[in-house]
């Protein structure tokens, strides 16, 4: 078990194309943290640099005390899981398991015990004599952990390794892998384009968007106090609403408009963020729906901390149910934005441009499952105002207390 | 509308439709069935018949007349099994070019698995400077034709003094053959190269990834190769022809030849050392062919 240390790591592929810019990172010694970050980010280079299975162009990477820069990957002392899991199709799961042990040319009484007590830990004993192929998915991802286990190594490496599992399974494997993880308490590096996989999993989550390093912080810190839109965005399902905003001072009091709606900033987050103080500053409002509701289920809401909407959609989840409606004010698109959307897919880009043309943007509540309102009507949407998010038009950045360090010192990671 | 109303959705389960349908069901299938092994069957006799033919011609004795008007074969009154014996030992020893013929095809098949599936990974899973223009290189000596390579070739092995050995029908193998390592490396490029990096992880050298990850993985391929090498070297005419001299080092091919050239043909004795020469290749054929069709679908398909 050791910490893994990353200082200035640089990739540059023959194509010219920096999937990795300069990366600091401290992965502290029995966590599990998780890269996370749309598909192009770099996530996948960064961990199969740790790995070895990638040379890096700049930069050194340390495993406890030693550099493995240079060290190839067999004699990196980590066990990697592979997304499609890479069984070796000709070998029994015993085999599978056994043969990095063979290689480093272990006594047979202790590969055997070995083996044991992984199939063991995974439920795979009665597997053990059968091939890859005779396996349901759920299995061979089980062998593929059991591949990793048996090495006894100082850190993990997993690369998706749910995503090819279906939903159920894949909620089922997460958990048994924390178990595991904190079992063994082995370092692991996790990497995934799911957000709820990193904020389930990791103990700490680190952001990554075409190569650079967004965040680092535990979920909730990235929850609470994403450092930009990119993070803010990224995390929390359904998504943050964003909108175009000014801050101004009125009637003795700081308020937030947008789309002819006043919302009063409650003077706390004005203390916490004295870079919003500034009178008549535009800003992106970011409102996460969870953190709105019906005003009819809120007792103390007041007229300043509501918005009247016509509701274009109800989506009825049972717990919640989430409210679709429209504000007369064109759709945040920065850099950042048309990344995530781009991250779901092609529609959302096309939504996006929609929305644009016609200078109406979309956001989303989700409101208490007492919610009586009902589409074609207007609903009063209270929103908590202590938990607004403020983001600088220009730079994306965090404004407030964050504002300073967006990224925190590598150095200060490490617990 | 009537119709529809009839095929009931819920309700009583319906009984005697289903009931007609699954007799009418099972009387297709039988004569499907039927059908099916009578224009089977016709095709097997089709194709047995000259082999039958080869067996009757192969049981005559000496005088009796091989290439009647209309061709004889079972029911034969001629069962001359000596014939067999005759020419496995005696007349011309069958048994011994097939031996001789056994060592040259094993060796081959050796050769090429050994050096094709070497060359074949290199080209088709390692990185290295210049394996395009290797390979290109290697597929355009598959464009020289091969009449062109007899006079320099011949030379070549004269002067090694290699002439009246096996050695200029066994070596060429063990340098690669063209063909089968364009076959093996488009085989072995569809092998996922994530095995490769898992096996690195686990500590594997390139050696190793080879013989214990890659190798095992190859089977249908180096099957086909292993098979076509053999069908090559046992048929092979030209070469044994070529660079034997020695009548006890012939093989099957030459010596059914020599059989046929002499001025008087024993068509008897011909036919039995053609049935046994064939012999071996169906049962190659016999042990290998669910390997062998796999082989060459999967080469197909992937390559």
């Amino acid at each position: 078990m050791a910490e893994i240390t990353l200082r200035g790591v640089t990739k540059v592929f023959a194509d010219r194309t920096e999937a990795v810019h300069s990366l600091d990172l401290d992965v502290p010694d029995g966590k599990l943290v998780v890269l996370v970050g749309p598909s192009g980010c770099g996530k996948t280079t960064v961990l199969r640099m740790i790995a070895g299975l990638e040379d890096l162009t700049d930069g050194t990477i340390a495993i406890g005390d030693r550099v493995v820069t240079e060290v190839p990957p067999g004699d990196r002392d980590i066990a990697m899981v592979f997304q499609n899991y890479a069984l070796y199709p000709h070998m029994t799961v015993r085999q599978n398991m056994a043969l990095s042990l063979k290689i480093r040319k272990l006594k047979k009484e202790e590969i055997r015990r070995r083996v044991r007590d992984a199939a063991d830990v995974l439920h795979l004993q009665e597997f053990l004599d059968k091939r890859p192929r005779e396996l349901s998915g759920g299995q061979r991802q089980r062998v593929a952990m059991g591949r990793a286990i048996v090495r006894e190594p100082q850190a993990f490496l997993m690369d998706e390794p749910l995503s090819n599992l279906d939903a159920k399974l894949r909620v089922q494997m997460r958990a048994e892998i924390l178990r595991i993880q904190r079992d063994l308490e082995v370092t692991t590096v996790y990497v995934t384009h799911d957000q709820t996989e990193a904020m389930t999993l990791g103990d700490l989550v680190v952001v990554l968007r075409k190569g650079e390093l967004q965040q680092v912080g535990s979920p909730q810190e990235l929850y609470e106090r994403p450092a930009n839109l990119f993070v803010g965005g990224f995390i929390g399902s359904p998504a943050m609403n964003v909108v175009e905003a000014t801050v101004t001072r009125q009637d003795g009091g700081t308020f937030v408009m947008f789309a002819g709606h006043r919302l009063r900033v409650p003077p706390e987050v004005l203390d916490a963020r004295p870079g919003l103080a500034a009178s008549d500053k535009p800003v992106i409002l970011g409102i996460r729906p969870e953190d709105m509701e019906d005003a009819a289920l809120v007792s103390e809401s007041t007229p300043d901390s509501r918005i009247s909407v016509p509701i274009d959609l109800r989506e009825g989840m049972g717990s919640d149910i989430f409210l679709h409606f429209s504000i007369d004010a064109p759709p945040v698109i920065t850099e950042d934005i048309r990344e995530l959307a781009s991250d779901i897919g092609d529609k959302a880009i096309e939504e996006l441009d929609e929305q644009a043309t016609e200078r109406r943007s979309t956001l989303v509540a989700r409101v208490g499952p007492e919610s009586r309102a009902s589409v074609g009507k207007h609903c009063e949407i209270h929103v908590d105002m202590r938990r607004l998010y403020f983001f600088d038009p220009a730079t994306g950045r965090a404004i407030g207390d964050r504002e300073a360090a967006p990224v925190p010192a590598a150095g200060a990671l490490a617990d | 509308m009537k119709t529809l109303e009839k095929t009931p959705t819920t309700g009583a389960p319906p009984r005697e439709i289903p009931q007609r349908s699954a007799a009418r069901y099972r009387v297709r299938r039988i004569a499907y069935k039927v059908v099916m092994y009578a224009i089977l069957l016709g095709l097997t006799a089709i194709i047995l018949l000259p082999v039958s033919w080869a067996l009757t011609a192969a049981l005559k004795p000496d005088l009796a007349p091989v290439f009647t008007p209309t061709p004889e074969w079972f029911p034969t009154e001629y069962w001359e099994w000596g014939n067999f014996r005759l020419v496995l030992t005696e007349v011309m020893p069958f048994l011994r070019y097939m031996i001789n013929t056994m060592i040259i095809v094993t060796a081959s098949i050796l050769g090429v698995l050994i050096s094709c599936s070497l060359v074949g990974f290199a080209f088709g899973r390692l990185r290295f400077r210049g394996s395009k223009v290797l390979f290109y290189v290697l597929i355009v000596t598959m464009l020289i034709p091969w009449q062109a390579l007899i006079v320099p070739q011949f030379l070549l092995f004269v002067e090694l003094g290699w002439y009246g050995t096996y050695l200029p029908l066994i070596v060429p193998s063990f340098t690669g053959v063209a063909f089968f390592i364009f076959l093996i490396r488009q085989y072995m490029r569809t092998i996922p190269r994530d095995l490769d990096d898992a096996a690195r992880v686990d500590g594997l050298n390139t050696w190793q990834i080879f013989w214990r990850i890659i190798l095992p993985l190859s089977t249908p391929v180096l099957t086909v190769c292993a098979v076509f090498t053999f069908l090559w070297r046992w048929n092979d005419l030209l070469g044994p022809l070529i660079y034997l001299d020695d009548g006890s080092k012939f093989t099957v091919a030459l010596g059914l030849a020599n059989l046929v050239t002499r001025a008087d043909t024993p068509w008897n004795l011909t036919m039995a050392a053609n049935l046994v020469t064939v012999i071996p290749t169906v049962l190659v054929y016999f042990f290998v062919q669910k390997k062998l069709i796999g082989g060459i679908a999967s080469v197909g398909l992937k390559g």
